[in-house]
């Protein structure tokens, strides 16, 4: 079972440890995890994907909840949000192959954002099964180098929401 | 004023009344500040057992323990005391001194990463980088220390921010943290349930634990299964919340714990787990325990319920809390309507039928009887202290507690606790007769404490169960490996009687039963330090 946890920390050092360190001192995964300042530049958002048998799932929300660096945790199922994750891919292109690679982009929306003679480098920004789809695609390909972002994640919208 | 100064003001505030520790140079301005304060240091000869007398003073006294090391070598050796405590529950505040902090992360001499290191094993850490954090860390350590479910918090100052000055010192009235506020009440709907499954059970049982004595809720614990005639076991954490004689008390639970205890939680409809983990130890198979019946879990630690198994109720709180408010509920459970009268009668029958029958030989002393004998001899309200190893494992079977106290390494096992521990124990409360009872292995864990016992006029009892063995793991051989004994003998253990001699101590040696009742006479009568070495079966088990 796939949950995404999203947690709100104190921005304090050592913290990103504090959090890591507990998935791994209790053998919880890590699918992806991403970190990023929130609107208050005291407050750290933690986007985790973690898997796990529903025990797990909740042990893992409960343990979070008991590292005093935590103040909030919201959990949810892929399903209920809306996520994404971003990829920039360096690759080696040839006249033969650019177009290929170019039509490639148009079909998954991904932009080309930096050119030298051989080489390109793709960004896309889409859902964490998009990203890995368009990865497959440019694998015929030569890749130089491809970073990537954790998932990111928010609740979808509902009306009734303050 | 400089940060020094600071830190012992807070500790002061605190009504702190006793440090153990070990000085070095990056705890220095520490150690010379307080000399100008009425609290009394202890100066501990290894720091793990700063770290467990803290504990046992914590434990005894209600308050936070609080012990003091130095950078580098003296924070790595506090870290087996401090996950001691974790493991139990015990709250305490661990000072560490830390290299400069400009040069923190150089690698220097005596420095190390404290605050990392002990990250799995603490409550929370700080590392203080501005002095004028001192007196908010340390309010906020006290209070994490001791609330919720307790536990070791443990500060890192830099040695610069100890000599840096203080404009101006104030110590925070209240903690406010955002992150940081435990649940104390309990659930009302939650408490109504339990009432419904008190009123529908037939044979309800309580299973004590550790968290019992942690939230004070002893009496009311005791005076809710005495009004309702609940039968109660408990884990071994959980040992004197009811007294041994107690009519509704059947004993330790789990691997080493009675038969007659197990039976009684087995053939139960209805367990309340009260301040207990429900680990390995105690409950092998948590599983099974929520097959045939309802199964309650009152615990202070959210996580705890449902870790190792789900319960039908869960209960987040204090216990003392919700004993409390259990008690105010009206439960329509007289012994007609549920019958808890003939339940208690067959778990009665249970306990004649099911006492474990020993056969010890004559030559030796036996270790069940003598402590049975020791338990009855010494004071109401004495504090026994429980090591590690067989000892611990009849010490549970065989001890009576009638007011006093038990304490032992429970969740970590640690050998070598008893001795630091009782130290602490007879500090918190001078006035109480204070036994520690170890094994010849775990004894030679923490006999360099007989110095401190000596330096700082400590009078803790000391007896030595020898069987020249580390006992516990031989008997796990001796099932386990045929008989393959590996590196469980002690020869070369020192000749105790000597070895006391040279730290001015008394010394009794029990050879067999024969002159038990006189010598334990002798060995309890007067309040200052003395080590019994009884002479036991080095081929006895505690199965």
């Amino acid at each position: 079972m796939k949950r995404i946890y999203s947690v709100s920390v104190e921005n304090r050092s050592g913290v990103l440890c504090k959090v890591a360190g507990l998935f791994s001192r209790r053998c919880f995964n890590i699918d992806s995890l991403a970190v990023g300042e929130t609107d208050d530049p005291a407050v750290s958002c933690m986007t985790i994907v973690s898997s796990g048998d529903e025990r797990t799932i909740e042990q893992i929300e409960k343990q979070l909840n008991k590292k005093l660096d935590v103040i909030k945790v919201k959990t949810f199922d892929e399903n209920a949000s809306i996520s994404r994750e971003l990829m920039l891919v360096k690759v080696k292109y040839n006249r033969g192959n650019r177009r290929d690679i170019m039509e490639n982009c148009d079909i998954m929306k991904a932009q080309i954002v930096d050119m030298s003679k051989n080489t390109m480098i793709i960004q896309i920004c889409d859902e964490p099964e998009r990203i890995q789809l368009f990865l497959k695609m440019l694998q015929t390909i030569s890749i130089v180098e491809v970073a990537r972002t954790g998932t990111l994640a928010l609740p979808k919208c509902k009306d009734a929401e303050n | 004023m400089i940060g020094a100064d600071a830190i012992v003001k807070c500790l002061e505030a605190e009504g702190v009344e006793y440090v153990f520790g070990y000085p070095g140079v990056a705890i220095c301005p520490f150690y010379n500040s307080i000399l100008d304060s009425d609290i009394r240091t202890i100066l501990i000869r290894t720091e793990q057992n700063a770290a467990h007398a803290a504990s046992g003073l914590a434990r005894v006294s209600g308050k936070v323990g609080v012990c003091a090391v130095t950078s580098g070598p003296g924070a790595t050796n506090v870290i087996t005391g401090i996950a001691t405590a974790f493991a139990d529950s015990i709250p305490l505040v661990c000072i560490t001194g830390q290299v400069n902090s400009e040069l923190i992360g150089s690698d220097v001499f005596q420095e190390a990463d404290i605050t990392g290191a002990v990250e799995s094993f603490v409550k929370y850490s700080y590392l203080i980088k501005n002095v004028n954090d001192i007196p908010k860390a340390f309010k906020e350590a006290f209070h994490i220390a001791n609330t919720g479910r307790k536990g070791p918090v443990l500060i890192d100052i830099p040695i610069d921010i100890q000599n840096a000055p203080v404009p101006k010192f104030h110590y925070p009235e209240e903690v406010n943290m955002r992150t940081y506020k435990p649940t104390v009440k309990g659930n009302m709907a939650q408490i109504k349930k339990v009432v419904k499954e008190l009123e529908k059970a037939k044979r309800p049982i309580i299973c004590a634990g550790g968290g019992v004595q942690l939230s004070g809720g002893v009496e009311v614990l005791r005076a809710f299964s005495e009004k309702y005639q609940i039968p109660v076991v408990s884990t071994m954490m959980g040992i004197g919340v009811m007294p041994t004689r107690h009519p509704l008390y059947y004993g330790m639970v789990g691997n080493n714990g009675k038969p007659c205890a197990n039976r009684a939680m087995n053939e139960s409809d209805l367990l309340l787990m009260v301040g207990a983990r429900v680990a390995d130890r105690a409950v092998s198979q948590p599983d099974l325990i929520t097959n045939n019946k309802v199964l309650i879990h009152i615990d202070v630690d959210p996580a705890e319920i449902g870790k190792n198994v789900g319960p039908h109720v869960p209960l987040v709180g204090d216990v003392k809390h919700i004993f409390e408010d259990l008690a105010a509920q009206e439960i329509q459970c007289d012994h007609t309507h549920c019958s808890y009268g003939e339940w208690i009668k067959t778990l009665d029958r249970y306990r004649t039928e099911m006492e474990v029958k020993r056969n010890p030989k004559k030559e030796y002393v036996d270790p069940a009887k003598f402590i049975t004998m020791l338990s009855d001899k010494m004071q109401e309200d004495g504090i026994y202290v429980a090591d590690v190893g067989q000892n611990q494992i009849w010490s549970c079977g065989y001890h009576i507690v009638r007011k006093g106290r038990f304490l032992t390494s429970g969740g970590m096992g640690t050998m070598g606790y008893s001795i630091p521990a009782a130290m602490g124990a007879k500090l918190a409360d001078k006035s109480r007769q204070v036994i520690a009872v170890c094994g010849d292995g775990s004894f030679q864990m923490s006999m360099m404490e007989l110095a401190t016992m000596r330096q700082h006029d400590i009078p803790v009892k000391i007896v030595v169960l020898k069987n020249n063995y580390l006992g516990m793991v031989r008997e796990f051989q001796h099932y386990n490996y045929k008989d393959n004994y590996s590196v469980v003998d002690l020869s070369g253990s020192p000749d105790l009687e000597k070895l006391v001699a040279a730290y001015d101590m008394d010394f009794l040696r029990l050879s067999n039963m024969e002159h038990a009742e006189e010598t334990i006479d002798a060995f309890l009568k007067e309040d200052k330090s003395m080590l019994l070495e009884c002479i036991i079966d080095p081929m006895d088990l505690v199965k």
